[in-house]
């Protein structure tokens, strides 16, 4: 028995007649093809989701050499430059929020730190968040989808409402409640540490029901296939069921709903750094610094435009990336 | 006194896409000729006109509604309840008071003047009885007589703490230290005004015996919390929403939080009354939850003047310092800003520590952040701020704050972390109000100047709605471990009293609603205090007054930020405007007039 990811169709599985046509056709273009394959060259023809895919690999750099690259034009993200700031009004003095050699997107109001290093920096924040809490989503909801497909009775319901009830919970309300009882050490964190980890604990606990829906949805109609059947007949384990059998087959779903999460958990977590309830000053945020430039949004829109254009270039490479990679993989894609 | 302006973060992120709207219709209608100081066009009398000094007085006519709008409703309008500074001076509109602060610019307006009574007090028995004489013709808005045991019955529901809690306990202190009187609605005589220390012979005398001399009782006579109050109208905790009033205006409407709307009062006559002008017909308050908002709207001239008088903020102070800068006054508040070092907090507990957080702190920064030299005040260097006497301003800088150590002096932190024996410095949390943004700014400015002397601290943004049980809680502090607290302090009264006894005298260390944050528990001080109440003659007090905030200096209890300045909107309509020390250098509500009727 193969394992069904490596078929093109798992439900069609060829009769002798079509084998052998398909082999006077060609024997290499058939076996060179597998899913992943498939997918990759599907992908590869959709130049949007590509860019999007260069945008997010780009992104994922920045964060990752921040230090680098902020010490590469000698900046400091926590340095205050108050020479570069007009004491009547608060704001940097020079065009467009003092743009200059020395900093490269001006520097903040009031206390003249600079912005493309706050920006590299709190792209680590929100990269970070996004992914790990999307990481968290997706265990949850694996584990749990499947169960509650795979077993049925009494399992399916007790995990059916619990999502339910998750899905309907004011969860930007609770995380705002949460945030602001924690404590400011835990486990051994401090400061903006703390607030990360909870971030993630908990964007990632409020989403995955929705990946939890999909894998159930998907292990239900998986379950009575006829490979399934068989692998059972054969004397196949439930482990082995869910293991070998069903899981190969939800990676698909699971990929591009992980690739969605991504940028909703970003957002997300620039809207708690916004209401206040983020990372902790001086560790630079998008929302953060969002939520600062209110006061500044006619004097200084240079501080409200850069860490918006941020976020919005981030969320919507992460979105065409994830469209694509659905197409890519959705064996009855129109593509 | 209290601060008010909640300019909270969630209320911001709700109001954000209003703010966009409003960013686009500025555009629109921006730009404006009037930026010359002296006067302009459409009527404003110039920047600074109305600081210390009366602007357009000749201007005004009678009749009209004036405007105010407001970020912020009162904490009560109950005169016995109110502790906002704003709420003091607009309830003179419908409150009077034995005694007043004069209706006059700059220093003058925090001197004191009769109002009901025909003169300031006879004061007897060595500055322990006071008597006063009503005059004739003061009434209720139903037309009847004001009386003496209106007033005393006023005072005493100070002592209802219980149903009417908020505001100004000090005639309690002072009248019945010992706590004997247990308050008007507790009270078992017939007519309820048991309480001893107040006699009234008569309907228009009334006498104060206070058991120990205080040489600042008549300032606390001056509060509105010893306005009179009739019996048959006293809806106890219900009274602020429609007090019963006494003054030149009355409650017409009112919904908290929303609007208010006040109506000449027929009853009241000007000849009863040698300081209210009651130029005004009508006047509407009108309360909005976003400060960007309400700037807006007094640019516009929808409004004539703010209500909360805290300052414009920094959108709507930029808009009008470019294109309105005639319409603007920039006084001194009479607050100080500044940090306070509780020594329940090691290392706190060592005043070399202490002075190492004032020596390495860049306080040129930390001004910034509260606003500049223009909208956040000169850098405090002291305590005590220039609006009370004895008050030194700059020229009393026992840190050099303002001098050689203005950018922070890192090699005296070091030296004075060294005597402390944290030679490496020492990990530390500031505790901020989260909904106050110009502290948080501050708290992160002096993170980044600890930072350089190897002092670690951590910001810990508390909800600011909290204040007194979260660093007013000397348990809490110490648990959490707030070695830093961000807070700001204005004068009650204008004296060292009216301002210092809460913050450093050992005996007002609660364990709740604390406001003496560093723990100061310094004999000398008490005594300076006790010797303060007893001294009678202005030039004793004063010198008592610079004593007490050198000793407060000397143990490096506090960080002064700044002596508070703000930007304050006058609208073109406005008339006989000007600011008074009596309400910390916000404009006197109770003689502002219009310009024309319309």
């Amino acid at each position: 028995m193969t394992a069904p990811l490596h078929e093109p169709t798992a439900e069609a599985a060829p009769s002798a007649a079509e084998e052998a046509a398909v082999a006077t056709a060609g024997e290499k273009a058939v076996q060179g093809r597998s899913l992943g394959r498939i997918a990759w060259e599907r992908l590869k023809r959709d130049k949007l989701a590509l860019t999007g895919g260069v945008v997010v690999l780009v992104l994922i750099v920045i964060a990752l050499l921040a230090p680098v690259l902020t010490n590469l034009v000698g900046q400091d993200p926590d340095a205050y430059h108050e020479n570069l700031i007009d004491p009547l009004f608060g704001t940097p003095t020079g065009s467009l929020g003092g743009v200059s050699g020395d900093h490269l997107l001006g520097v903040e109001p009031v206390n003249g730190r600079d912005i493309f290093a706050r920006i590299l920096y709190g792209a680590q924040i929100s990269l970070l968040v996004g992914f790990l809490s999307a990481v968290v989503a997706v265990i949850f909801g694996t584990v749990l989808g499947i169960l509650a497909g795979f077993f049925g009775g009494w399992v399916d319901s007790l995990i059916s409402r619990v999502m339910d009830g998750l899905l309907a919970f004011p969860q930007l309300l609770f995380i705002i409640a949460l945030v602001s009882v924690m404590p400011n050490e835990m486990l051994g964190l401090t400061g903006s540490s703390v607030r990360v980890f909870v971030m993630i604990l908990v964007i990632g606990f409020f989403g995955w029901p929705y990946i939890g829906r999909v894998v159930r949805g998907q292990t239900l109609s998986m379950r009575e296939r006829e490979y399934v059947e068989a692998a059972r007949s054969l004397g196949a384990g439930r482990l082995y069921i869910l293991f070998k059998e069903l899981l190969p087959n939800l990676v698909a779903p699971i990929i591009v709903y992980t690739t969605m999460m991504i940028p909703t958990n970003i957002l997300t977590e620039a809207a708690l750094s916004f209401l206040g309830v983020g990372v902790k000053p001086p560790t630079a945020s998008w929302g953060q610094m969002l939520s600062n430039a209110i006061d500044y949004y006619d004097s200084d829109p240079m501080y409200m435009v850069v860490p918006g254009v941020a976020i919005f270039i981030t969320v919507l490479a992460f979105n065409l990336f994830g469209d694509g990679v659905r197409d890519a993989l959705d064996p009855k894609g129109s593509r | 006194m209290t601060t008010q302006r909640t300019s909270g973060r969630r209320k911001q992120a709700l109001a954000a896409a209003v703010a966009v709207a409003a960013l686009l219709t500025t555009a629109a209608c921006g730009g404006g000729d009037d930026t010359k100081d002296g006067g302009s066009k459409n009527g404003a009398a110039g920047f600074d006109a109305a600081n210390n000094k009366v602007a357009q007085a000749s201007l005004v006519k009678k009749g009209g509604t004036l405007r105010f709008g407001g970020a912020q409703d009162a904490d009560s309008w109950d005169t016995t309840r109110g502790y906002y500074g704003f709420m003091w001076d607009f309830a003179r509109y419908y409150s009077r008071q034995l005694v007043t602060n004069k209706t006059e610019p700059g220093k003058a307006g925090a001197e004191i003047t009769p109002d009901l009574a025909t003169g300031v007090a006879k004061v007897t028995d060595g500055g322990k009885t006071y008597t006063y004489t009503l005059r004739d013709g003061v009434t209720w808005e139903d037309g009847q007589a004001i009386t003496s045991k209106d007033v005393k019955y006023g005072i005493e529901r100070v002592w209802a703490q219980d149903v009417l809690s908020g505001g100004p306990v000090y005639l309690k202190d002072v009248l019945d230290p010992k706590g004997e009187y247990k308050g008007p609605y507790k009270d078992t005589s017939k007519d309820k005004l048991g309480l001893k220390s107040i006699d009234t012979p008569d309907d228009k005398t009334i006498v104060f015996h206070i058991p120990k001399a205080n040489s600042d009782f008549e300032e606390m006579l001056a509060l509105v919390s010893a306005s009179p109050v009739r019996q048959d109208k006293d809806t106890k905790s219900k009274y602020g929403l429609h007090p019963f009033s006494s003054g030149p205006y009355k409650f017409d409407s009112y919904s908290p939080g929303k609007d208010l709307t006040l109506v000449r009062n027929p009853s009241w006559k000007a000849s009863s009354d040698p300081i209210r002008k009651a130029y005004p017909d009508k006047i509407t308050v009108k309360f909005f939850s976003n400060a960007n908002d309400l700037d807006q709207r007094l640019i516009n001239n929808d409004l004539d003047l703010d209500i909360n008088q805290t300052g414009m903020s920094p959108q709507g102070r930029t808009t009008a310092l470019k294109q309105h800068k005639a319409n603007l006054d920039n006084p001194v508040s009479g607050y100080v800003r500044y940090a306070a070092f509780p020594q329940s907090v090691a290392p706190f507990d060592n005043v070399e520590c202490r002075k190492a957080v004032i020596y390495g702190a860049d306080h040129v920064s930390l001004q910034t952040a509260r606003g500049g030299p223009v909208a956040g005040g000169d850098i405090g260097t002291n305590m005590l701020p220039p609006s009370v006497a004895g008050a030194e301003g700059q020229q009393y800088d026992p840190y050099g704050i303002s001098g050689e150590n203005k950018t922070g002096n890192a090699a005296k932190a070091k030296e004075a972390l060294k005597a402390c024996g944290k030679p490496n410095g020492f990990s530390t949390t500031i505790a901020v109000r989260n909904n106050k943004p110009v502290e948080v700014a501050t708290a992160q400015s002096l993170q980044a100047s600890l930072k350089k002397i190897g002092i670690t601290a951590q910001i810990d943004q508390y909800d600011g709605s909290q204040t007194t049980g979260i660093i007013g809680s000397p348990a809490n502090v110490k648990k959490k471990g707030y070695g830093i607290i961000i807070m700001g302090w204005g004068p009650d009264f204008p004296s060292v009293q009216g301002f210092g006894l809460p913050l450093w005298d050992s005996k007002y260390i609660l364990d709740s609603g604390n406001s003496n944050y560093s723990l100061i528990k310094d004999k000398a001080i008490d005594g300076l205090f006790d010797d303060y109440v007893t001294t009678l003659d202005a030039a004793g007090k004063t010198k008592i007054s610079s004593e007490i905030n050198h000793k407060v200096m000397e143990g490096a209890y506090y960080l002064p930020f700044t002596f508070e300045k703000f930007i304050n909107w006058r609208g073109n309509n406005l008339a006989n405007v000007y600011t008074t020390d009596g309400y910390s250098g916000t404009y006197d509500f109770v003689n502002l007039g219009l310009k024309s009727a319309k």
